[in-house]
């Protein structure tokens, strides 16, 4: 940045380097998983960075999301610690959960982070009520329910909506729309128009390019001013494209979608990279200066994977642990 | 003491709590004006308005799911979930959601919530409305589960649930609602995983749940005319199960009969009869016997339900058997 200059630009490359966070720990997660080191599963979120970036850029920590089983970019983004997130993928006990959530149940209660859910719009009732909690508690928190097209299919989703519309509660519920529930065109499964959804409940339905972090950030802003000035619940449809397969395993893919589709998202509308060229174009960041944010990420990645690969397991003690809560 | 119903008894326990801790609110269909359809919760909301007794739309899984993240987030929701039957519906929010939580998050998240449901057959309700699924709901880890008998037990167990900090399913008989019982007047609350020794007994142990309490009971009194002399437990809540209670009982006495009237086919019976079995075996003089709902949707026709639930004379009938050694197997 020019000396002098008196615009904040403190925002933009804070977003640039989560977004680049986020994909430094995806491609690290795959690359554990291919080699055996992780158990389990796991559903990459590269490609959509954008909409978990510029959503809780606009969020405080003290508000609330709820996140899906692609959910590790929502938990990074919302302020998630690398080493925490790999020790819970490798199922350690410095993990976030201790090693009890794994991939897909990270919860980072610090951050406000309620947990990812592995039940597809399994999260909507939880969101909804963290939000009547800073209605009746007069926090004036904010909740986020971040779900995919393929809950669209849930009537836990429109039973909530209708709640939450109906008691105006400060909640917005983010659809990304990545074209694709499992191995499921969204055209398939689901109905009529997306928006029409929340328009029926008399909540306002925007769709977004949700490859554009900017244009992401600037509606989530708006949005969550909206809610925590009493103006109740939205609904953003964040359109959007996950460049790998429904998990690591989804390797052969031509059947549900092409080549030329893949080729098309990952290479015209990648948001790190589209992004990044925006940086250099406005002068705002230099190429050196982004491929530093690069770096710095990539060895942050990499030492918390070292980290979290040599961290121990939990005891076998902890296995009951944690089914109730003790009383104090 | 003074004497009230078990439907006054859970209205007091929750205006009570709800004076005690503003973070208690109530939430369920018709609970407001209303107070649900069998008037359990009528006045509440004149004291405490509807910011805190919160009349829903029809959607168990929607408002179920919502008290769960209320409870994630500070405050201490109590579900009104109308009949047990409904359970079906909200079994991803209670048994997925509520019931992980506090253990998927490593301790992190808990989820201070009570769902209050019914159970109970001869209301001539038919299939869905008729159901006990307290097993159901026994079986998940992360669940307490409450089984008041009486007013006694419906407010002390009620107010104890409200303060835990864990999801806490407290089912009652819906046929118990206008039975009185003497309860304290002053601050009355019973330990969550206690049971109770109703009567002492020394030839054959019953131990009975919700209703079966009652019944249970009075087959000890058909009995003790008899000369035989009947030990009745209540477990008062099956989740966590107070294992020690029933195992010294039937160590006296040498005989068990378990009643529940959830159905028998991989009931609370099952699991009670072997624990019995598995720990107090070489103490028995007679094999553990279990009563429980016939193995069948729930009839509508009188001439049908009854013949369903166990009945304090079906219940004498057995204990007598397993008294004077006959063989037998119950129904």
């Amino acid at each position: 940045m020019p000396e002098g200059d008196a615009r904040n630009d403190e925002p933009y490359l804070r977003m640039y380097r989560q977004m680049r966070r986020i994909r430094a720990f995806e491609e690290n997660a795959q690359k554990l998983y291919l080699s055996g080191k992780m158990p389990g599963l796991t559903h990459l979120y590269i490609g959509q960075e954008a909409v978990a970036v510029g959503i809780c850029e606009s969020l405080k920590r003290t508000d609330h999301i709820t996140s899906t089983h692609r959910g590790h970019g929502h938990c990074l983004a919302k302020g998630a610690d690398l080493t925490k997130m790999f020790c819970e993928l490798l199922g350690k006990s410095e993990g976030y959960c201790r090693g009890k959530g794994g991939s897909m149940h990270i919860a980072d209660q610090d951050n406000g982070n309620l947990g990812a859910n592995a039940i597809v719009g399994g999260s909507a009732g939880i969101a909804t009520g963290a939000a009547l909690t800073a209605k009746r508690l007069g926090t004036g928190s904010v909740s986020v329910c971040f779900f995919g097209d393929g809950a669209l299919g849930q009537g836990l989703l429109y039973e909530c909506m209708n709640m939450a519309a109906l008691w105006k509660l400060p909640v917005i519920y983010a659809c990304e729309n990545n074209l694709y529930g499992e191995y499921t065109h969204v055209s398939e499964m689901a109905a009529g128009k997306l928006a029409a959804r929340a328009e029926a409940f008399g909540i306002d339905a925007r769709t977004v390019d949700g490859q554009d972090v900017l244009a992401v950030n600037e509606l989530a802003a708006s949005l969550v001013e909206k809610a925590r000035r009493g103006g109740g619940p939205s609904f953003a449809i964040l359109e959007t494209y996950r460049f790998h397969g429904h998990h690591v395993g989804d390797i052969n893919r031509k059947y549900y979608r092409s080549d030329e589709e893949e080729k098309e998202w990952k290479s015209n509308k990648d948001p790190i990279k589209n992004f990044g060229a925006w940086l250099v174009s406005e002068e705002i960041a230099a190429e050196e200066e982004l491929s530093g944010i690069a770096s710095d990420v990539d060895a942050e990645a990499a030492a918390a994977v070292q980290y979290a690969l040599e961290a121990p397991y939990p005891s076998g003690a902890e296995v009951s642990s944690h089914v109730f809560k003790e009383a104090a | 003491m003074k004497e009230i119903t078990f439907s006054n008894a859970v209205n007091e326990a929750i205006a009570e709590e709800m004076r005690r801790d503003p973070r208690v609110i109530l939430l369920g269909e018709d609970v407001a004006e209303a107070g649900t359809p069998f008037k359990i919760l009528s006045g509440l909301v004149e004291e405490f308005g509807t910011d805190r007794v919160v009349d829903t739309p029809i959607s168990e899984p929607g408002f179920t799911g919502i008290a769960v993240g209320a409870a994630m987030t500070g405050l201490r929701p109590v579900v009104d979930l109308m009949f047990g039957d409904f359970l079906f519906l909200i079994m991803d929010q209670l048994c997925n959601q509520a019931a992980k939580t506090h253990y998927m998050s490593g301790g992190k998240l808990n989820v201070p919530m009570v769902l209050r449901t019914n159970m109970g057959a001869t209301r001539r309700s038919a299939a869905q409305h008729s159901q006990s699924l307290h097993a159901l709901v026994a079986h998940i880890p992360g669940l307490k589960v409450c089984m008041p008998a009486t007013a006694y037990e419906a407010k002390g167990l009620l107010k104890s649930a409200i303060r835990d900090d864990n999801p806490v399913v407290v089912f009652e008989d819906k046929m118990s609602y206008q039975e009185k019982a003497q309860i304290p007047e002053t601050e009355h609350l019973i330990p969550l995983g206690k049971a109770c020794v109703v009567r002492e007994g020394t030839d054959i142990t019953l131990v009975g749940t919700s209703s079966m309490v009652q019944a249970a009971a009075a087959a000890a009194d058909l009995l003790s005319d008899e000369g035989i002399s009947a030990e009745v437990i209540d477990p008062r809540t099956i989740a966590p199960l107070d294992e020690e209670t029933i195992l010294a009982s039937v160590r006296k006495t040498s005989r068990a009969i378990v009643i529940d009237e959830g159905h028998r086919n991989c009931g609370i019976t099952a699991e009670i009869a072997a624990r019995i079995a598995e720990n107090a075996f070489y103490y028995l003089d007679a094999p553990v016997q279990r009563l429980g709902a016939m193995d069948v949707p729930v009839p509508f026709s009188p001439a049908l339900e009854d013949l369903t639930v166990p009945t304090p004379e079906l219940i004498a009938d057995c204990a007598r058997k397993a008294a004077k050694g006959e063989l037998f197997r119950a129904p």
